[in-house]
């Protein structure tokens, strides 16, 4: 019996306590909330106040319970997919084949440019309903944060540890069992952080994906993203500043009180054999442990997930050992189907494609990519030339990357959109060359990548290391050259791979911007994708989208993956 | 004696390398274990031994031959069967008191019943106050304390052990040993039987009832041996190091160094190069040639001072065998007259009698050398030598000799060698 590893009060454990008085609260509190807002979601989409946006401040509230509520109603989807696909993608040898490359592109392909003909076809699924367009907005942010989740997912379960593997096939645990306690625990961390990221993300979109117009109407569900594009029609500084202030508090809201929480929990999983320096628990975890009720609802949901978990269930018979063979008239077959099914969407691309385009218009779309691209470039050095020192100072300097990691995950969730009104002003009032000073757009939100990679990069540097350089007095230059480069050179590439990936999607509302009456377009691959949106032509709006997508991977391929792999290679400690 | 709890049938392992080569992992072997013994599999790396406890597990089905266990051919992970695992495979997310309810958990067995079979087998390992502890907060043998009780927890009639104690510090290790064996011959363990894997010949004899010890390529059972010391046992008892002598004896012999052993000269490349460092051979051959040994030593006496199991030794011993620094002889080793020089001469001298030996003995480095000296670049790229390598043996061994060649090729300056371009060259050579 382990009786001394429980509080001395155990005895009178569930009697509730003071805190958990302010946690019921807050519980109810959020439950009528979201209660009141759901209503919202069912009425028709002509009734009154449905597809209004008021700019008076004190909407804003119900407007950010909304929005939040859209993002994490698309997490719980992205949430599943991951659980799906991911797990489809690494445990299938032949669906792996289709899905990995599958992945792979629409992670490339800027959905955003899509977003008009989700709608539609949203709104044909609930006609006259709100509904519908909630769906639409839900699915343009699930678009942007499935991928890396289901990624990291995916990447966790074939790097399962294979002495653990053994360990539970030899103590016979069933498929299920072995999903629930091996594989998921072990993609636990991973995809804690890539959650994180998602949502980071996805406020780009819910600022993009909340006012919507097809053709000639446009609907604004009531959100954070449409109070903002409604101000920026009625050119409000005002009702911006109102709206920057209401998406602080929201992410503050729910990095204290989800993430944070989140984040320490996972630590619990992380694959090392060594006890390491904890960090002490944030807040809400103390708080969650401090309140009996709370940790009563934890402790039982835990054990019910947990014996959940430790069901018999398995799939396909009981666990037989490896055997490396496989039927290959099955193979065949499926090569043949996946062959098929490429060469019938091929057909049906090139039939469509031949009926509305010519060649020139694809001249003009790669013309415009390449103008585009060098935008891509010029920024991420530019980007990389102001943030990589900054980061390595900070990195270097514990007291402050502790200070400054937060505040770059937050800056990166920041959606850049607020700072349109700014950039249009100022470059009408100078006069200044759109195509030159609305490139800075794109960078605004994703160089936060680069600037908390190599934070944490920095801050991972050895310290013996660099103790050696300064014995040896390498100083300037070559430290930089020799000594700190190469160090953090792995985590800037991860930092830069989706910094650039987020410019090119930023690509398609950053180079059209519009303040009131005033609109500013720069000649690029996303001005030309967003204006086709805005005609509704729907054959460039594809030929844009494809174009771009052979970009991202073309970048891809040819820069970031060589570039990645190098740095694994040989600058990698250990 | 009764029935045989598990019979090895003629069991053969093979892997398929592309259509034409197969890779002989185990050939023939046959195995036969009763209640109320510990056995081992004695043998170095890349013998197979490893690979048949994971088919007597039911891990792996093997190519050919069958294991019956209790008279019923084993298809999969069998319930009496429990294992240790060299790396401890505990689950770092699970406490120590879930790890060892996890075999339980997998059978369906109820929480209360759980909970006190895990106390029972946590109390009877000596783990009793670690029960709600992470894996990550326990040292190493603490650790595999807790491996061993969650196989034993299950009630295995046979457990099999893989190197258990191998990942240890040798203090350690030398405790867990001492208490398994307490255990076992106090009648306290949960098992009938035990089968375990060891490259440690000390280890064997001082645990277990009956050793096999396996020879390579393929691997196979070489030889058996009864052990007739009763527990406790006493490592400086003159028949305890009589016995230790004569399996190293044993694994000397069944492991001659190269091809010469060979009646048909084969393909002068068809010899793989086991990976053994410069500073190793140096270090070896200086401590033959001081004062305790003056150039010929017993190998378990060589071996016990350093801490060198079979496994560090042999291939070290091997090495200095092919390059004709050393010979090994049932059991001994000793310095040939090349050996001895080396040892005297300075760092210069060391390297060219290194070179003269490697272009002399090793014909994959004799031959990287021709190659670069014909070509008018004097440059060649390593995947042609990996090729033809591998037609020879496994893209494992032909990796591993390559590795070899390159940092012995590199010490002797025989050729240089770029990483980055995978390219041999005679650039910054004088």
């Amino acid at each position: 019996m382990n009786t001394t590893t429980q509080p001395p009060f155990a005895a009178d454990k569930r009697l509730p306590n003071l805190w958990d008085l302010i946690a019921i609260l807050c519980v109810f509190a959020t439950l009528i909330s979201v209660a009141h807002v759901a209503r919202g979601t069912w009425v028709r989409i002509d009734a009154p106040g449905a597809t209004e946006i008021s700019l008076d401040p004190w909407r804003l509230p119900e407007y950010a319970v909304r929005t939040t509520l859209r993002m994490f109603a698309a997490l719980a989807a992205s949430l599943v997919f991951t659980f799906t696909y991911g797990t489809a993608a690494a445990k299938s040898q032949r669906a792996g084949v289709i899905l990995i490359p599958l992945l792979d592109i629409l992670q490339s392909v800027p959905i955003l440019g899509f977003l008009t003909f989700t709608v539609v076809f949203f709104m044909n699924l609930f006609p006259g309903q709100v509904l519908g367009l909630e769906l639409a907005a839900i699915f343009a942010i699930f678009t942007s944060q499935a991928w890396n989740m289901a990624f990291s997912m995916y990447q966790s379960l074939r790097t399962v540890p294979a002495d653990l593997l053994e360990a539970s096939i030899s103590f016979r645990l069933s498929a299920w069992q072995k999903f629930w306690r091996l594989e998921v625990p072990f993609a636990i961390p991973g995809l804690v952080w890539n959650t994180m990221m998602s949502m980071s993300g996805g406020w780009f979109f819910v600022v993009a994906s909340e006012a919507i117009s097809v053709g000639d109407n446009t609907w604004k569900l009531p959100g954070i993203g449409s109070y903002i594009a409604q101000a920026q029609t009625e050119r409000n500084i005002g009702a911006i500043m109102w709206a920057i202030i209401a998406m602080l508090v929201v992410i503050l809201a729910y990095d204290q009180l989800l993430f944070r929480p989140l984040v320490a929990w996972s630590s619990k999983f992380r694959f090392e054999t060594t006890a390491g320096a904890t960090a002490s628990d944030p807040w809400m975890l103390r708080l969650i442990r401090r309140t009996r009720l709370l940790s009563f609802l934890g402790d039982s949901v835990g054990q019910a997930a947990s014996s959940l978990g430790g069901l018999r269930l398995s799939f396909g018979g009981k666990p037989r050992p490896r055997r490396d063979t496989q039927s290959r008239a099955m193979g065949v077959v499926w090569v043949l189907l996946v062959c098929s099914l490429v060469g019938w969407a091929s057909w049906r691309a090139f039939t469509f494609a031949a009926a509305e385009l010519t060649w020139s218009d694809l001249g003009e779309a790669v013309l415009l990519g390449l103008v585009t691209l060098l935008r891509v470039i010029v920024l991420m050095v530019l980007a990389s030339l102001v943030w990589v020192p900054i980061g390595v100072w900070l990195g270097l300097r514990p007291a402050w990357a502790r200070r400054a990691q937060p505040l770059a995950q937050f800056l990166a969730a920041f959606p850049a959109n607020l700072f349109f009104p700014v950039f249009v002003i100022v470059i009408v009032h100078f006069h200044l060359n759109r195509d030159i000073w609305l490139t800075p757009l794109m960078v605004l939100g994703t160089q936060w990548y680069i600037l908390f990679n190599v934070v944490a990069g920095a801050a991972a540097f050895p310290g013996d290391l660099r103790e050696a350089a300064s014995n040896f007095r390498v100083n300037g230059f070559l430290w930089w050259r020799k000594v700190i480069i190469p160090g953090i050179f792995s985590y800037y590439i991860t930092g830069a791979i989706t910094a650039s990936g987020g410019c090119w999607n930023a690509a398609i509302v950053a180079e059209v911007v519009s303040w009131g009456d005033t609109k500013l377009i720069a000649h690029g691959l996303g001005a030309y994708i967003a204006e086709a949106t805005e005609r509704g032509d729907m054959a460039r709006v594809v030929l844009g989208v494809a174009v771009m997508s052979g970009f991202v991977l073309t970048f891809n391929r040819l820069l970031w993956h060589p570039l990645y792999a190098y740095a694994r290679r040989r600058l990698t400690l250990g | 004696m009764d029935a045989p709890l598990l019979e090895v049938l003629a069991c053969r392992q093979a892997y398929h390398k592309e259509a034409s080569a197969e890779l002989v992992v185990l050939e023939d072997v046959n195995l036969i274990l009763r209640e109320g013994e510990i056995v081992a599999l004695l043998g170095r790396s890349g013998s197979g031994k490893s690979t048949l406890l994971r088919i007597v597990s039911g891990l792996l089905r093997p190519t050919a031959g069958q294991v019956m266990w209790r008279g019923t051919p084993v298809s999969g992970p069998t319930d009496g069967i429990a294992m240790v695992f060299q790396s401890f495979a505990l689950f770092p997310w699970l406490t120590v008191q879930e790890n060892v309810e996890l075999g339980l958990e997998a059978r369906g067995v109820s929480r209360v019943e759980r909970e006190k079979r895990a106390d029972d087998a946590l109390d009877l390992i000596g783990l009793g106050g670690f029960a709600s502890a992470y894996p990550k907060e326990l040292s190493g043998g603490m650790r595999q304390r807790v491996g061993l009780a969650r196989a034993l927890v299950v009630y295995p009639d046979l457990l099999l052990m893989d190197e258990p104690f191998s990942a240890l510090d040798v203090l350690t290790a030398e405790t867990l040993r001492t208490d398994l064996i307490d255990l076992w011959a106090d009648g306290k363990l949960p098992v009938k039987s035990v089968l375990m894997v060891t490259h440690n010949i000390e280890e064997a004899v001082l645990m277990c009832d009956r050793i096999l010890v396996f020879a390579s390529n393929p691997g196979r059972v070489a030889s058996e041996l009864r052990v007739p010391f009763p527990h406790p046992r006493n490592r400086l008892d003159p028949a305890f190091r009589q016995m230790v002598d004569d399996i190293y004896a044993l694994m000397t012999r069944r492991a001659p160094a190269g091809p010469k052993a060979a009646a048909t000269p084969p393909h002068p490349l068809a010899m793989p190069l086991q990976r053994v460092g410069i500073n190793l051979m140096a270090g070896l051959m200086e401590a033959l040639a001081a004062p305790p040994y003056d150039g010929r030593a017993d190998l378990p006496a060589l071996a016990a001072p350093l801490h060198y199991e079979v496994d560090d030794l042999l291939p070290l011993g091997e090495t200095l065998q092919l390059l004709r620094f050393a010979v090994l002889e049932e059991g001994d080793i000793y310095l040939t007259e090349k050996g001895r020089a080396f040892v005297q001469a300075d760092v210069d001298g060391r390297r060219t009698l290194f070179a003269e030996a490697l272009r002399a003995h090793v014909p994959l480095a004799n031959m990287i050398r021709q190659v670069l000296e014909e070509r008018w670049n004097h440059r060649a790229s390593a995947v042609r030598f990996r090729d033809e390598l591998e037609d020879h043996m496994s893209p494992d061994y032909a990796a591993d000799t390559l590795r070899t060649v390159i940092g012995w090729g590199r010490y002797a300056e025989l050729f240089s060698y770029d990483e980055e371009a995978e390219q041999f060259s005679l650039d910054d050579l004088e």
